[in-house]
């Protein structure tokens, strides 16, 4: 019994843990198969975290918090398209960019509006569904946030349909593998990488909301603390696939689940419990590796597209 | 693109152009950025001068512009390096605290030996601690084809971790329990260039470290090898170039010199290893080495620049109560516009 309850809570803690990873990670798979690398993913979900807060504390609404989040997520993910696929300038480059110019706008605007207070500012999150709540190790497990229904259920499915079942997908892997060929057979290739990165940029900012809306109820200068460069990582690791991307996901999910038990459980152990937080990290790098050999990345991924 | 009655030629933009690209991107940068400057309640015009002009009027912030941009001048020669060779090194802020671990450790045991010997030591030692940080995504990306973008960012957040399990098990600070590392030997620090003033030997460093990327990306055929790398894998392959070892050099001179940013912070400024050594520099010395394009001499510009807008940030946020952030933004913003004007300089327009 105890060691059931035990995975049931380790479970759930990893299905929590991998949710805003996991938006992030789509998002950021739609955008790399169309083409494009968009390292601004740590500051878009930065500032999702940021407007998400803000919004949701002027309004008294986690909704429009939310959905104001999601759509300067996009329009984040516009200015992006704007520099790589209209100027197609370096990805790397503008992605940092892009990244940079979030997290100071963020931070800028948090000082400008909190600076002053003693104690850090805080709203009530949202509340997790408590389904089948008199089934014991059941119901542990499906104690969560409507959000992690809605990306497991909803969003990985679709994405999953959209790229291998849909006309639509097969134009964003057309565009990001072959520009000229499906340019000559008719597809818009600058209007398809817009759509992608706009999407792409809601569904990372809706990453960040998940943390300061629902985990914490609060923003932090840590708040993301990486997740972005970790989200870029699954993607390469899932091969691009949604579904193996949210296998990724729960492989992070789990490494760092497992060491937030072994902190609540305050063992005395011989090593820092730094080297539990690093571990993810560390696991992440060696699934590139293996994964890296038979990594298939899209092959028109970094290069801009120009009609002559 | 057919316009109506004009067309973008693709050629390359007439000269008067570009003579007019930074202080079109100055003004652009700075109309974009107004806005905040008025959400924050200042007058913009106000804001600028203390951003611009009010630290380069007295001698003591002047200094203290050289004392910024000191870290800058390294971590943009350091990412100059890597990216001229095509390596896409993201990781010069975990590489700086490497060697700002190496050089917090070297200060503590090097209590015996002159200043100069020290400094030699420390510099080596910051410049190993970087490279060997830098190894493992270089030998991931060079021998297994792992995206160097993604280990680098991923190392630069467990160096972090690293570093804190240091900062509160072994060295925690005995008397006051903060997490910081004993202080370095008085003969391990960098000697003050100025009184009254924290410029340090350390600035000097950095301009030695330009002149020798300038030298090495210049005048050496291994610099000529990096860049042809860099313009294309294939072709310097074709040319008989080693281009593992030219990338795998490239990526471990640029963690080496993202060391000894880490070196000179520690031994020049705060004479112990912290948490919060840096707040950025890594990820400023990409934007400073894009806009410096790729160039040593370019870089050290922009770093200098750079020094400029973090001092006068603090400066603004002094005088009128403006975050400290708008530094950090107007640093993307620039980078963005001037990324614009990349490509704009690429064009004609002529009457169709």
């Amino acid at each position: 019994m105890v060691v059931a309850l035990f995975i049931a809570t380790l479970t759930a803690a990893t299905l929590r843990v991998a949710t805003p990873i996991l938006l992030a990670a789509i998002g950021e798979t739609f955008s790399e198969r169309a083409g494009v690398l968009n390292l601004g993913i740590e500051g878009i979900m930065f500032f999702g975290a940021f407007v998400s807060f803000f919004v949701a504390d002027l309004t008294n609404s986690l909704w429009t918090g939310l959905l104001i989040a999601v759509v300067i997520g996009c329009l984040l993910g516009v200015l992006m398209a704007f520099f790589t696929v209209t100027l197609g300038v370096n990805q790397h480059v503008s992605g940092l960019g892009i990244t940079l110019l979030a997290s100071g706008l963020a931070l800028f605007a948090f000082r400008l509006n909190y600076g002053g207070r003693a104690t850090p500012p805080s709203i009530p999150p949202f509340e997790q569904l408590t389904p089948l709540a008199n089934i014991p190790i059941l119901s542990t497990i499906l104690n969560q946030y409507l959000l992690t229904y809605i990306v497991f259920l909803v969003i990985v499915p679709i994405s999953w349909w959209v790229m291998y079942r849909t006309s639509f997908g097969l134009k964003v892997r057309a565009v990001g593998e072959n520009p000229e060929a499906a340019d000559a057979a008719g597809i818009n290739v600058f209007r398809i990488r817009y759509i992608v990165l706009a999407v792409g940029g809601g569904l990372m900012a809706m990453g960040g909301a998940f943390l300061s809306l629902a985990q914490l109820g609060a923003f932090t200068h840590g708040i993301i603390a990486g997740r972005g460069w970790v989200a870029i990582a699954l993607v390469i690791f899932g091969n691009w696939n949604p579904s193996k991307v949210m296998l990724g996901s729960l492989i992070f999910g789990g490494a760092y689940a497992l060491q937030l038990r072994l902190q609540a459980m305050g063992l005395q152990l011989p090593i820092p419990y730094e080297t539990f937080l690093a571990l993810p990290y560390i696991v992440t790098i060696i699934a590139l590796v293996i994964a890296g050999r038979k990594a298939s990345y899209p092959a028109a991924l970094l290069k801009p597209y120009h009609r002559e | 693109m057919p316009l109506l009655k004009f067309r973008l030629e693709k050629t390359g933009a007439p000269l008067w152009f570009r003579g007019l690209i930074p202080p079109i991107t100055l003004a652009l940068t700075f109309l974009l950025t107004s806005g905040l400057i008025i959400w924050g309640k200042a007058n913009p015009f106000e804001a600028y001068y203390y951003f611009l002009i009010d630290p380069l009027s007295g001698r003591v912030s002047f200094l203290e512009v050289l004392v910024k941009s000191t870290p800058l001048i390294l971590t943009g020669m350091a990412v100059t390096v890597a990216f001229v060779a095509g390596y896409y090194n993201i990781g010069a802020e975990g590489q700086l605290y490497a060697g700002a671990l190496a050089a917090a450790w070297l200060g503590t045991v090097l209590g015996g030996v002159s200043t100069p010997v020290a400094i030699l030591l420390m510099v080596l030692g910051g410049f190993v601690a970087g490279m060997l940080w830098a190894l493992i995504p270089a030998l991931l990306r060079v021998y297994m084809n792992v995206d160097e973008v993604v280990t680098t960012l991923l190392t630069n957040s467990i160096i972090l971790f690293i570093i804190s399990a240091i900062l509160n098990g072994p060295w925690r600070d005995p008397q006051s329990g903060w997490p910081q590392s004993p202080e370095i030997a008085e003969s391990t620090r960098l000697p003050q260039l100025a009184a009254r003033s924290r410029l340090h030997f350390g600035f000097v460093l950095a301009l030695i470290a330009v002149a020798m990327v300038w030298f090495i990306l210049t005048r050496t055929s291994f610099g000529l090898k990096l860049r042809a790398v860099g313009l294309g894998r294939e072709g310097a392959r074709f040319a008989g170039i080693h281009v593992e070892r030219s990338m795998l050099l490239a990526a471990l001179i640029s963690g080496g010199i993202a060391g000894i940013a880490g070196y000179v912070e520690v031994a020049g400024i705060q004479y112990h290893l912290i948490g919060e050594l840096s707040p950025g520099y890594g990820y400023t010395g990409i934007i400073i080495a894009t806009m410096g394009g790729l160039t040593a001499l370019g870089a050290a510009a922009s770093a200098l620049f750079f020094g400029l807008v973090e001092t006068g940030a603090q400066t603004v946020s002094r005088a009128l109560g403006v975050p400290v952030y708008l530094g950090e933004v107007t640093q993307a913003t620039m980078l963005l516009v001037i990324l614009g004007m990349f490509i704009l300089q690429r064009y004609r327009i002529r009457r169709a």
